[in-house]
């Protein structure tokens, strides 16, 4: 199969318009005759759910959680871009199309980005419409910041909760519909299995978290917003619930997998505290406007910050990048401090830290104003570490944070199941290598809001109505196999428990896939990975059973999904024998060590298809043009 | 700077809404005070798991304080000593070598029991479902700064806004009331302009869906600030019953 991302034709600023002006439309009247199922309530699938349950579609809305309120998206802190240019300092559409084009080192779509940046502005109006508190001007006006990658700025925020209060405006969306009755929200349910029936999504099969209870959900389209799968190495800034478990169920029903080996680490986060540590937590990177990142000079320097004295100090990033300093993107910042540690300059504890240091700008700014801007992170600094980080400089360590990666999706957001759709951070989005900070937000938002809605709509009327038959033995299949899964699962009772399972994976991918990746690394991995894999279903230990409230349950299905995924991941890895963004093969650098791109044999983008158990997955590609943006290297000096 | 310490949990045991409940006795230790009071069930569990028991189910999913999700009454308090802090991020560095730590759900007749400290809490959602929000369709905005907001009040708006519905001020009212819930999300709505057209059904009709989904009468204890980890203060309280009289005299959907 050829793989055709269906870009519209015509110039770039005009492809979405025209799109539209082409899309088939679907009569209000007949909208309330199709059913669609949204997995996942986060800021991508609450959006969708919402818009499409305006236009009258009738909408199932399932997400992991008590009430979709509490979806990942609420933790995101930092903000979200938009190119609206209310600080006069440049920006425009084209920029931030550019901006995140360079940010993913040149390993996106144009035509996919520029409609985001253009869709970017009517977001921030939406939000605002809706009563989301975005920080204001003392004239009124909305506020902005600069974030990571770019010199303009163009993040709107709410403090640093900023993902909270979108997802709250959006839950309120959702909430408003399910009054008119238009919209049901399925609390505490978990996709076990995609259904395809007749070659089309036609539903799927869930289990109440609660009961354990099996269900089979049909419906004239399906919609994937479940977020990323970072919890693939076990520790990351991901709430606990977030998986890959829908995601490579529908991998493994037909949909595509795009560059899975995609995953940014963040580079100020809180350092790990030591066994026990259950989720690393992010340290948003707008500290970056103002902190100053640094290590001592010498190796092996294990003074307290305070003593080392000014000249003694490696201000490691402002030295090496003049123009971007403290705000280059945070591949490169990661990198940097890992290169940094290697060195053995790293602080803390491990060394494996680097100082984030806002002295200079106390000092400059005065504590107040320092205060107003950043004042809950430090207090979530101080609660976590018991350090006050205005008076000690903040530790800091890089951790996975957010995947590029998710299944492929043309320019409709469909994957190449008809009838699938993925939305958000589940698909493989706009952001090539590498995301600018603020981008997920916009993303999200965009596919949910906007771009879904006419999408879908165009979809159905050109299928019909026909409603799927939860009666089909595609139903039936998927069910028997989703429950044979869990039976066999609880029936290993061996002697290690899933999280354990969960670190030696996390641990291994760590090392080997993680922020530096080379041939003979990925080739351990994959031996390795298979032997953590018969030993997980030979051997491990899961209390309880199936029809009760069973977290270790919930949690060993995750895990085991991920112990396959993740081999998709290194191979994904194996097979781009170049470094770009976040993905940097040691084979690949320049002589000052930075990522070293290979375009004329890379400039793509790679789709995994699932050929069976235990068969290697066949490898696509979708050609990537660069007709709007020269195709250069990214230079952040 | 981190220790180790031994404690003594008393922990909640119930498998089910109607089951009877029961304490249970588990001794933890030594520790790291560097874990938070989460990855010490993490640990727990784990040591449960092993020795062939069933673990203790407990709600938890961001672990930063912002989602919601978690919660328990440990010695009498929801979240647990610390003020505005969740329990997700409450650490053991705040507890002593050898205490006892008693841990119970967040109980009020709104919430019933699912399993050991797993509360349902669908009733929260019942009160925003009547009312909680603005209503705008997706696509009909106006340029986002033709509606100035003053920064102050933005502010105010987000104070009463960052309420995560953890529920923790019901379980710490002797009326199990949402008022302070309810009043968050009214306060947020009526500081803005945005919030104006809806501001009289808005109140009323959060009111009525309030006593409707189970919840007590507010009698000013103020217990719930007190617990609550977002320090929602009393005075969103006080705004709601502004609201709720002025609606009263309005007339339908006056603004
Ligand atoms: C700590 C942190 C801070 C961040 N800060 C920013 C920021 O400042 N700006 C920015 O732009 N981005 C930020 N990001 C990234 C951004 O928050 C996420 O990429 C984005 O919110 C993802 O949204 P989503 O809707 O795609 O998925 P999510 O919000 O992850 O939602 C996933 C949903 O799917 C449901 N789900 C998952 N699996 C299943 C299943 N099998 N069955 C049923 N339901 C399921 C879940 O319950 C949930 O409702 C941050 C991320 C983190 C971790
Ligand atoms: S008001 Fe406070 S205690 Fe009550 S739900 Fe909101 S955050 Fe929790
Ligand atoms: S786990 Fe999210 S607030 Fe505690």
């Amino acid at each position: 199969m050829l793989l055709d991302a269906k870009i519209p034709d015509g110039p770039l600023a005009d492809k979405w318009d025209n799109h539209l002006a082409r899309c088939r439309l679907m009569a209000p009247a007949n909208r309330r005759r199709y059913e669609i199922i949204v997995v996942g309530a986060g800021l991508a699938g609450a959006s969708a759910a919402a818009s499409l349950a305006e236009l009258g579609y009738r909408v199932k809305v399932f997400c992991l959680q008590d009430s979709p309120r509490r979806g990942h998206s609420i933790a995101a802190q930092g903000g979200i871009n938009a190119a609206k240019n209310y600080c006069n300092d440049g920006d425009s559409i084209y920029r931030l199309f550019h901006d995140t084009v360079k940010g993913g080192d040149f390993r996106a779509r144009e035509a996919n980005v520029y409609r985001l940046a253009q869709l970017s502005n009517r977001i921030i109006d939406h939000c605002v419409a809706q009563g989301v508190p975005f920080a204001r001007e003392y004239g009124g006006g909305l506020a902005n910041r600069s974030f990571g990658g770019a010199q303009v700025s163009r993040t709107f925020y709410a403090r640093g909760q900023t993902g909270q209060q979108l997802l709250l405006g959006a839950h309120g969306a959702l909430l408003r519909q399910v009054r008119q009755g238009r919209i049901t929200i399925y609390p505490r349910h978990e996709m076990l299995d995609l259904v395809v029936a007749e070659g089309r999504a036609s539903g799927i099969v869930t289990r109440d978290l609660i009961s354990g209870r099996m269900t089979r959900h049909a419906a004239h389209a399906v919609v994937l917003a479940t977020g990323g799968y970072g919890n693939v190495y076990c520790l990351s800034t991901n709430a606990r619930a977030s998986n890959v478990t829908a995601a490579f169920r529908a991998y493994k029903k037909g949909a595509w997998f795009a560059n899975p080996c995609f995953v940014q680490i963040h580079p100020t986060c809180i350092p790990v505290h030591g066994a026990g540590q259950s989720k690393l937590t992010l340290m948003s990177e707008s500290l970056r406007n103002d902190g100053r990142v640094w290590v001592p000079r010498k190796s092996g320097d294990r003074r307290p910050p305070a003593q080392i004295p000014e000249a003694e100090r490696d201000y490691y990033l402002e030295e090496r990048y003049p123009s971007f300093g403290n705000l280059v993107p945070r591949d490169v910042a990661s990198r940097n401090a890992k290169a940094q540690c290697d060195l053995f300059k790293g602080v803390g504890e491990s060394g494996l830290a680097v100082y984030l240091d806002l002295a200079d700008a106390i000092q400059r700014d005065g504590r107040t104003v320092i205060d107003k801007k950043y004042g809950n992170l430090f207090e979530m600094y101080e609660r976590i570490t018991g350090v006050d980080p205005t008076r000690e400089p903040m530790m800091i360590s890089p951790a996975v944070h957010y995947t590029m990666g998710g299944l492929w999706v043309d320019y409709n957001l469909m994957t190449t199941v008809p009838g699938l759709f993925a939305l958000g951070e589940a698909n493989f989005s706009d952001h090539g290598a590498n995301r600018l900070g603020a981008s997920a937000l916009m993303q999200g938002l965009a596919d949910g809001y906007f771009i879904l809605p006419p999408t879908i709509g165009a979809y159905l009327a050109e299928t019909g109505g026909q409603h799927p038959d939860p009666d089909h033995p595609a139903f039936a299949d998927a069910e028997v196999q989703a429950a044979t899964r869990l039976t066999r699962l609880l029936g290993i009772k061996g002697r290690r428990s899933v999280d354990d399972f969960h670190r030696e994976l996390g641990l291994l991918l760590w090392d080997r896939c993680g922020m530096a990746r080379n041939e003979a690394g990925l080739r351990e991995a994959l031996a390795r990975l298979a032997a953590i894999r018969d030993a997980f279903w030979g051997n491990v230990l899961i209390p309880g059973g199936k029809e009760e409230l069973n977290q270790s349950l919930e949690r060993a299905g995750r895990v085991a999904d991920y112990l396959e995924f993740a081999e998709l991941m290194v191979c994904d890895a194996l097979a781009r024998r170049e470094s770009c963004g976040c993905h940097f093969r040691e084979e690949s650098q320049t002589e000052e060590n930075e990522a070293l791109r290979d375009d004329a044999n890379y400039a793509h983008v790679a789709a995994w298809e699932y050929a069976g158990e235990d068969v290697t997955p066949r490898r696509h590609v979708e050609p990537l043009a660069f007709e709007n943006v020269h195709l250069s290297r990214r230079n952040y000096k | 700077m981190s220790r180790s310490i031994t404690l003594t949990l008393k922990i909640w045991r119930q498998t089910g809404p109607e089951a009877p409940g029961r304490f249970e006795t588990h001794r933890i230790g030594p520790i790291s005070t560097d874990l938070s009071f989460l990855e010490m069930l993490d640990v727990l569990n784990e040591e449960l798991t092993l020795a062939g028991k069933t673990p203790v189910a407990f709600d938890h999913d961001c672990r930063e304080g912002i989602c919601g999700m978690c919660g328990a009454v440990v010695n009498g308090e929801p979240h647990g000593p610390q003020p505005a802090t969740t329990l997700c991020q409450l650490h053991l560095r705040h507890f002593k070598d050898r205490q006892t730590i008693v841990i119970e759900p967040f109980r009020a007749r709104a919430f019933p029991i699912v399993r050991d400290l797993v509360v349902d809490r669908t009733s929260l959602d019942a009160i925003l479902i009547s009312g909680g929000y603005i209503s705008v369709n997706t696509g009909g905005a106006p340029e986002a700064n033709s509606i100035p907001v003053p920064a102050a009040r933005a502010e105010q708006a987000l104070d009463a806004a960052q309420c995560i519905g953890c529920g923790a001020c019901v379980a710490a009212c002797p009326n199990a009331a949402a008022m302070l819930f309810a009043a968050a999300k009214v306060s947020h709505l009526a500081l803005l302009p945005q919030g104006e057209p809806e501001r009289t059904s808005r109140v009323r009709t959060m009111v009525a869906a309030m006593d409707g989904a189970g919840f007590g009468n507010c009698t000013n204890v103020g217990a719930c600030a007190a617990a609550c980890p977002k320090q929602i203060s009393l005075a969103n309280i006080a705004r709601l019953n502004r609201e709720f009289l002025r609606a009263a005299l309005a007339p339908e959907d006056g603004g």
